[in-house]
């Protein structure tokens, strides 16, 4: 990767974040994990996928579906930055004069499908990648799931039909936190090893950081992973990346920062002191 | 022209068509080899079956997807409310062996809430066929129709030949009666017929509504049954909350009116498994039992 193109991701990245903070006020939204999975966004958006204002109705296009959806600050973000929304819609958040709430809707350019729902948007998927190979068409289809969602049932009916139809357009990338909404995986229902579960459900796995751009460039290089099948890459991650003071915190999952905080958090982000939070934390919505 | 005849027909002259089931093949199972990559078993995954459907809808595709009723409706339920309901795309939704017509399987397999769930649900329309020709008259028409619906498949053989001017949203109307109106929909229109006819012999003035859609509803029909009956009658397989007569309920609300109404369905209960005819005497719904209800009533 070029350092010009490597800055330039950082720059974006960045970017993100801040619009992430600044929606963690006045109403608030899901912080930890729409930062865990800002780089991880960033990267498909500018490297991988074949989407963009152009072709965002075209059934050629390349398509990503955010399964996890509480994480939608992050898209919003990317959307800004990348040109589908204009940055000045981010404040109409959680605002009744627009659609830009805590879940993804279909009212947002970009937005593939609504989710929130844990565990659907990998059926959706398959339905997609299936009719793009009826078709003979050669888009990607990229499902973003959280680590937490893996618990859920349909998660692994997919990973078994996905397999039966030898879906090789398909690729699902986890957003490896390692936390569900109020505690860590490891410490509730165990995961791992993710990939060895999903090796034998016939999948091709890989994994990269899911924090350097440099690795997910290579994680990604490689698709299908395994020939004729679906390909899953765990991206590890921290919950709360870029805030020091929130990071991998089991307490930060939802936030509702006052303002005087969110202006901590920005100074934070850009490598001042980290904030002094004082609010009260959530953690259950 | 069977239920599959007609499904070929659609795929063979319309890209958009695709057939799919949660391994339950009852209905369709000489498709897959005459339509190669347009039949789709997801095996016995009914959430993944109807999220895999509307995925292909959001690619433009109908899907026609099958599974018994009770597991296709109530496991994937939030399926259905999610990723068809919210998004209204034209899902079909073909429920096996609902209502009386899971006969031995017993009360794990009795959908009899499956129409009250299924439109509750916004954007989800719910055609409920009499029998094998009301299904086949109505079938292309609910398929081409952009709306998401519930079909509750019904290959019973008919005992009346039906009207094939049909239209959604209007209920076919047998008789008119000054005495008694039945209204009733599925499975039931059958037993429902000869009790007509078995009233109309004790010369009882006895009108038949055969709803066809209970989503979206005849409501002038109903009303002007409600107007003309002294007495109407809601025959249903199906629990007697949610159902025709909640809906019948909600009309008469709705138009300040009030109706003397003998409702024979189940109430608060799953019913005696046992083969269809044998359960339907033993839980009081065949023709003779709906007419003695009736003429009870009217005395």
């Amino acid at each position: 990767m070029t350092e010009k193109k490597l800055a330039d991701l950082k720059n974006t990245a960045f970017n993100v974040r801040q619009h992430i903070i600044r929606m963690s006020t006045d109403g608030g939204c899901f912080i930890g994990a729409s930062l865990s999975c800002a780089d991880l966004i960033v990267f498909l958006y500018k490297e991988f996928l074949n989407v963009n204002l152009e072709n965002l109705d075209d059934p050629k296009r390349d398509y990503l579906f955010l399964s996890k959806g509480h994480d939608v600050p992050a898209l919003y973000g990317t959307f800004a930055e990348i040109g589908f929304i204009e940055k000045d819609r981010l404040k109409n958040h959680l605002k009744t004069n627009d659609f830009i709430y805590w879940h993804p809707n279909r009212n947002i350019p970009g937005i593939e499908f609504y989710s929130g729902s844990l565990g659907h948007l990998l059926s959706i998927a398959i339905g997609v990648a299936i009719d793009c190979k009826l078709k003979g068409q050669t888009n990607k289809i990229v499902v973003i799931l959280g680590d937490g969602e893996l618990d859920e049932g349909t998660i692994w009916e997919g990973a078994l039909v996905a397999n039966a139809y030898n879906l090789d357009n398909l690729i699902c990338v986890v957003d490896r936190n390692h936390f569900q909404a109020n505690i860590e995986t490891e410490k509730l229902i165990p995961l791992e090893s993710i990939e060895d579960k999903f090796k034998a459900f016939g999948w091709g796995t890989g994994s990269c950081d899911g924090h350097n751009f440099e690795s997910l460039e290579k994680a990604f290089s490689i698709f299908p992973i395994k020939e004729n099948k679906p390909s899953i890459i765990i991206a590890d991650t921290k919950r709360g990346k870029g805030l020091p003071s929130i990071e991998a915190r089991a307490d930060r999952w939802f936030v509702n920062f006052k303002p005087e905080e969110v202006e901590m958090l920005l100074e934070e982000l850009k490598g001042g002191a980290e904030a002094d939070l004082t609010s009260e934390t959530i953690v259950a919505r | 022209m069977t239920y599959e005849d007609i499904l070929l027909e659609l795929i063979q002259k319309d890209d958009r068509f695709i057939v799919l089931t949660a391994e339950n093949r009852a209905a369709i199972r000489n498709l897959p080899n005459k339509v190669k990559g347009r039949f789709i078993d997801t095996g016995i995954t009914e959430q993944t079956l109807i999220g895999v459907s509307a995925g292909l809808a959001l690619r433009g595709r109908i899907p026609v997807c099958h599974a018994l009723a009770t597991f296709l409706t109530m496991r994937a339920f939030e399926f259905i409310r999610t990723d068809v309901g919210i998004s209204g795309l034209p899902v079909k939704i073909v429920g096996g062996f609902s209502g009386f017509l899971s006969d031995g399987n017993g009360p794990t397999h009795q959908a009899i809430e499956d129409v009250s769930i299924m439109r509750g649900i916004p954007n989800v329309n719910v055609f409920c066929p009499a029998d094998e020709e009301d299904m086949l008259i109505c079938l292309r028409q609910i398929l081409e129709d952009p709306r998401p619906f519930y079909i509750r498949y019904n290959n019973f053989k008919n005992i009346y030949s039906h009207n094939h001017n049909f239209e959604i949203g209007k209920a076919e109307v047998v008789s008119k009666g000054k005495d008694v109106t039945i209204i009733t929909y599925g499975l039931m229109f059958g037993e429902s017929y000869k009790a007509m006819n078995m009233l109309k012999e004790k010369g009882i003035d006895t009108g038949l509504i055969n709803l066809r859609t209970v989503k979206p509803i005849d409501e002038a029909t109903i009303l002007e049954a409600v107007k003309n009956s002294k007495l109407i009658v809601t025959v249903e397989d199906h629990f007697k909350t949610g159902g025709l007569y909640t809906i019948l309920s909600e009309i008469l609300l709705k138009n300040k009116l009030t109706a003397d109404v003998l409702s024979i369905s189940l109430d608060n209960k799953w019913y005696k498994p046992a083969l269809l005819n044998d359960l339907m005497e033993y839980e009081g719904f065949t023709a003779p039992q709906i007419t003695e209800k009736i003429i009870l009533k009217l005395n």
